[in-house]
């Protein structure tokens, strides 16, 4: 795959992102010596369009939290290049700027709140680092905003406030930094169903009004359909598939997005499939199966699999879908390729 | 079990490294030059200096410590300023006497702990348990060279029970295990005893209050099982904690009774310490501090490893 | 925004008045009677001490050969006099000011620089990290009671070694809690995201570690203080802390060892201000610890 030739369905990405890799060292032993590594991000590119949600979804342990946290430098990254409209972070952009346009949302609405600030003190904080005009000011306009009166809520601590309050909070704070993109790393799993509905509906309101990009990562398939544009599938620190949430839906290509989608529970009974769910836990990720990393839990595997590592790929020349696996590639050698490749 | 033990030995040699170096360093931080006991006053330049390379010490302060643990690793510590004899000779004869205090005071102080935090971890919330946890406040609080002094206005000037000074008749300092020799053991070693007997009876309570509250504990008696067999279970659960603090306060003991030393003449490597001190003689201080810290780290070493042979979860962190 | 209202209604009636963890923790002590009369011994000790020329007591510098070793309850020396003379009480209060001096600030200097070199090392990790723990666990090897007078052995007597030997004591457990402390509150999600707003590390310290990591760390050094004033008054009585003639509980208790065929229970009272001051210290740490809700 070619720099210029990247999952996107726009010309120009806003954000991009090319062979994000971090590998963590295991130490052990007498002498603490690196006994394995675990290859938690593998290789992730994507790019996101501005004004675009980003869906990515995976089991538990398939990297997308440490690809969020790559994102915004949390964890540094062992080799790739993050181009945020047009600059490279590193020669062009400094971490710190990066930090202003990218921001993030926890899954933990508790642990993300300093305990002993209040919460218009942790909103206006970023600001303040920032040097952004009137922090105090923006403070409470974004809180307003979101939904909590800032002269009721502005003077208390987190712990008298609900979940749902908090994930306000957080998702205040991160404006208050005007960002272009938002990083929602499981930022409703935590809550109520019906908190988690009425936050989803403030966050795709506040995408709107304030032109935001979204990545938004979750292990909950329906949340992901419900406010993506398109979506990313994870599997073992690798990109298997990308398509826009329609395609995706109607016809996932790779089979694991398959069977993660089959084992989701339908409302339709005519819709319910009869085959197994994927079964059993994800192979460790310090040492991946050779070849197609899923090869080891795929129904449709064969003896290429074990061999070649697939390449991420379109399903058809010029098509949005793209998807790492031989039965899509007809010169794979793979032998049920042919046939299951459209055409 | 083995492979647990090397693993842990090789952690211990770096700590063992650095308390090294830190013995090292006293008789740097001292002040003064080392050997203006030993130089005659009216000692010429030529001699001094004769005198310092007789000693290593015009060589560098790293090339000088090689030397010191070159010959520390053949057994030689020097030789004491004040006697002239080798260090490593008085050292292990004190430490022998200091060994002796301490095991006594631990055999008085744990089985004492033991039993006391037991009662007041089970009958939690009871007068016993606040009897107890005044007890062990006490206990902790107390300053043990005060104590060892009252116990001696008591036992021995008050009535005359107790000999207060020296291992034995007439400030001897050779030991035997016969009652006129004992008799000089009992005051110190309960002096001794005091603090740990607080500390071993506040970490037992916790633990049985701990344990005793666990949802496995419940599980038991709902089994059926006796009140006997329940305590017997929570007994051997709270074991490795219990064995790793009197283990600690057993070193702790071997360290800290240089002060009660002091108090009744007790010929140990407290008292050695604190003629040392007195004298200012830097061999012997440096000696003996460097064979108690060794002392307190291979009883870590073997505290960790009986730890882990009594509790496997240890082993695997 | 109907179900918005919805949802943070019920709520808001029901939040608390917003309320400092301070004003709390100060009326959890205030209720417990054992603390709070530890508190006013403590209180008063320091201010006999702080206040002790001007509370009209006798020189306790000045001695009488005729007037030696007098029994508690003397006319004229209500707790008698030592082995030259000196008023008793005069000297015990005189005696809490080197006391309490040397028996304290220790711990204090030993909080400040511990918890900075705890925070660093808990903050930082890495490399930091394993030099200064290491170095930490080095001097973890030597019981405190060794450490400070193998230390103050080497130095000489003296206050100020006293001073610097104790702290040296007390730097490693600080070090030691301040680092667990702070690599708990370092791996919570709001350190992410203050670092993710592009704060340095000085920032994130100051603003989000510092104040969640202090209290924790304050209050196991107040159980410290007990262990250091027995040490304190301890390396005086071993000769190695505070000199003659200065008024000083274990000094005293040293020289008035000789004493105590005379009158024993004179030669008994310096032990028992240094035994009093250290219950109160642990007492109150100990109310402390439960007001603060901190679990050890």
């Amino acid at each position: 795959m070619s720099a210029t030739d990247m999952p996107t369905r726009t010309k120009a990405p806003l954000l991009s992102v090319r062979e994000l890799k971090k590998h963590f060292p295991i130490r052990g032993g007498i002498l603490g010596r690196q006994q394995a590594v675990v290859q938690a991000v593998d290789g992730v590119s994507f790019e996101v369009a501005a004004g675009e949600t980003l869906g990515i979804v995976g089991e538990s342990g398939c990297g997308k939290s440490t690809t969020a946290k790559l994102l915004i430098g949390l964890t540094q990254m062992d080799d790739g290049d993050i181009v945020l409209d047009g600059q490279r972070l590193g020669p062009d952009l400094s971490l710190k700027a990066l930090r202003r346009d990218i921001q993030m949302v926890f899954q933990d609405s508790y642990a993300s709140l300093n305990p002993r600030m209040t919460i218009a003190d942790s909103v206006a904080f970023g600001a303040r680092v920032q040097g952004l005009d009137d922090p105090q000011g923006r403070a409470h306009r974004l809180m307003a905003r979101v939904g909590l009166d800032p002269d009721r809520f502005g003077g208390r601590y987190p712990h008298e406030l609900s979940g749902g309050q908090r994930q306000r909070v957080n998702i205040a704070r991160a404006l208050a930094m005007s960002p272009k993109v938002v990083v929602l790393d499981e930022a409703v799993s935590a809550l109520d169903k019906s908190v988690e509905a009425q936050v989803l509906n403030l966050l795709a309101d506040l995408r709107e009004e304030f032109g935001l990009t979204y990545i938004f990562i979750s292990h909950d398939l329906n949340v992901v359909r419900y406010i993506s544009d398109r979506i990313l599938v994870m599997y073992l620190g690798e990109v298997v598939e990308v398509a826009p949430v329609d395609n995706i839906w109607e016809t996932p290509a790779h089979p694991y997005t398959r069977s993660l989608f089959s084992a989701m529970p339908s409302m339709d009974p005519d819709n319910r499939t009869t085959k197994p769910p994927l079964s059993g836990d994800p192979p460790n990720p310090i040492d991946p199966p050779s070849g197609c990393r899923f090869h080891t839990r795929c129904p449709m595997a064969s003896e290429v699999c074990k061999r070649k590592h697939p390449v991420l790929g379109r399903m058809a020349q010029g098509s949005p879908h793209w998807v790492a696996c031989h039965l899509h590639d007809p010169a794979s050698g793979h032998p049920k390729a042919v046939e299951e490749a459209p055409a | 079990m083995l492979s647990y033990f090397l693993r842990r030995l090789i952690l211990v040699l770096p700590v063992a490294f650095g308390v090294s170096v830190v013995c090292f360093m006293l008789v740097q931080i001292a002040p003064g030059d080392p050997l203006t006991a030993i130089m005659p006053v009216d000692a010429t330049a030529e001699q001094q200096a004769a005198m310092r390379a007789a000693y290593g010490l015009d060589k560098p302060v790293p090339v000088q410590y090689l030397i010191w643990i070159a010959n520390l690793l053949q057994g030689d510590m020097g030789r004491s300023i004040a006697t002239g004899r080798p260090v490593a000779g008085e050292v292990f004869g004190a430490v022998g006497n200091s060994l002796l205090l301490a095991f006594s005071a631990a055999i008085i102080a744990f089985p004492i702990g033991t039993f006391l935090g037991f009662l007041a971890g089970y009958f939690r919330d009871t007068i016993m348990d606040r009897a107890v946890t005044a007890i062990s406040i006490a206990g902790v609080s107390v300053p043990n060279y005060w104590l060892g002094i009252v116990l001696v206005i008591i036992f021995s000037v008050n009535l005359g029970w107790l000999p207060s000074m020296g291992a034995g008749p007439g400030g001897s300092q050779d030991w035997h295990w016969d009652w006129t020799h004992i008799r000089h053991l009992i005051l110190p070693a309960v002096t001794l005893a005091v603090v740990p007997i607080g500390i071993v009876a506040r970490t037992v309570r916790a633990l049985a209050g701990d344990i005793l509250s666990m949802d496995f504990v419940q599980a038991l008696y709902a089994k059926g099982m006796s009140r006997g067999d329940v305590l017997r279970h929570v007994a051997r659960n709270a074991a490795a904690t219990a064995l790793s603090v009197m283990g600690l306060q057993l070193g702790y003991l071997l360290g800290g009774s240089i002060l009660i030393e002091t108090v009744f003449n007790w010929p140990g490597s407290g008292f050695l310490l604190s003629n040392a001190i007195f004298q200012r003689d830097l061999p012997l201080l440096q000696g003996t501090i460097l064979i108690l810290a060794m002392f307190f780290v291979a009883m870590n070493l073997i505290v960790d490893v009986a730890q882990a042979a009594i509790d496997p979860r240890i082993k695997r962190s | 925004m109907a179900q918005v209202e919805a949802e943070l209604h019920p709520q808001a009636e029901a939040a608390p008045k917003p309320q400092g963890y301070w004003s709390g923790v100060i009326r959890r002590l205030a209720g417990d009677k054992v603390a709070m009369a530890c508190l006013i011994v403590i209180a008063l000790l320091i201010l006999s001490a702080v206040f002790a020329p001007w509370l009209g007591l006798a020189d306790p510098y000045r001695g009488s050969m005729i007037a030696r070793l007098k029994p508690i309850g003397t006319e004229g020396h209500i707790l008698g006099t030592d082995e030259q003379g000196r008023d008793m009480l005069a000297r015990l209060i005189y005696g809490g000011r080197l006391t309490l001096f040397i028996g304290l600030m220790p711990v204090v200097f030993a909080f400040f620089i511990g918890s900075a070199l705890g925070i660093a090392a808990g903050y930082v990790g890495g490399m930091t990290n394993t030099i200064i723990m290491r170095v930490v666990d080095v001097f973890f090897a030597f019981p405190s009671v060794l450490l400070a007078i193998a230390i103050s052995g080497a130095l000489g007597a003296g206050i100020t070694n006293s001073l610097v030997s104790l702290t040296i004591v007390f730097i490693p457990p600080v070090t030691r809690v301040a680092e667990a402390v702070t690599s708990g509150v370092r791996s919570l999600d709001y350190i992410d995201a203050a670092r993710a707003s592009g704060a340095g590390a000085l920032t994130v310290i100051r603003v989000h570690v510092i104040g969640n990591v202090l209290s924790p760390i304050f209050v196991y050094a107040t159980s410290l203080t007990s262990v250091c004033m027995i040490l304190a008054a301890g390396l005086s009585f071993l000769g190695i802390g505070v000199r003659p003639p200065e008024p000083e509980w274990g000094l005293m208790l040293n020289t008035l060892r000789a004493a105590i065929y005379v009158d024993p229970w004179l030669a008994a009272l310096p032990g028992v201000m240094i035994f009093a001051t250290s219950l109160c210290l642990n007492l109150l740490s100990d109310g402390l610890r439960s007001a603060m809700n901190v679990r050890d």
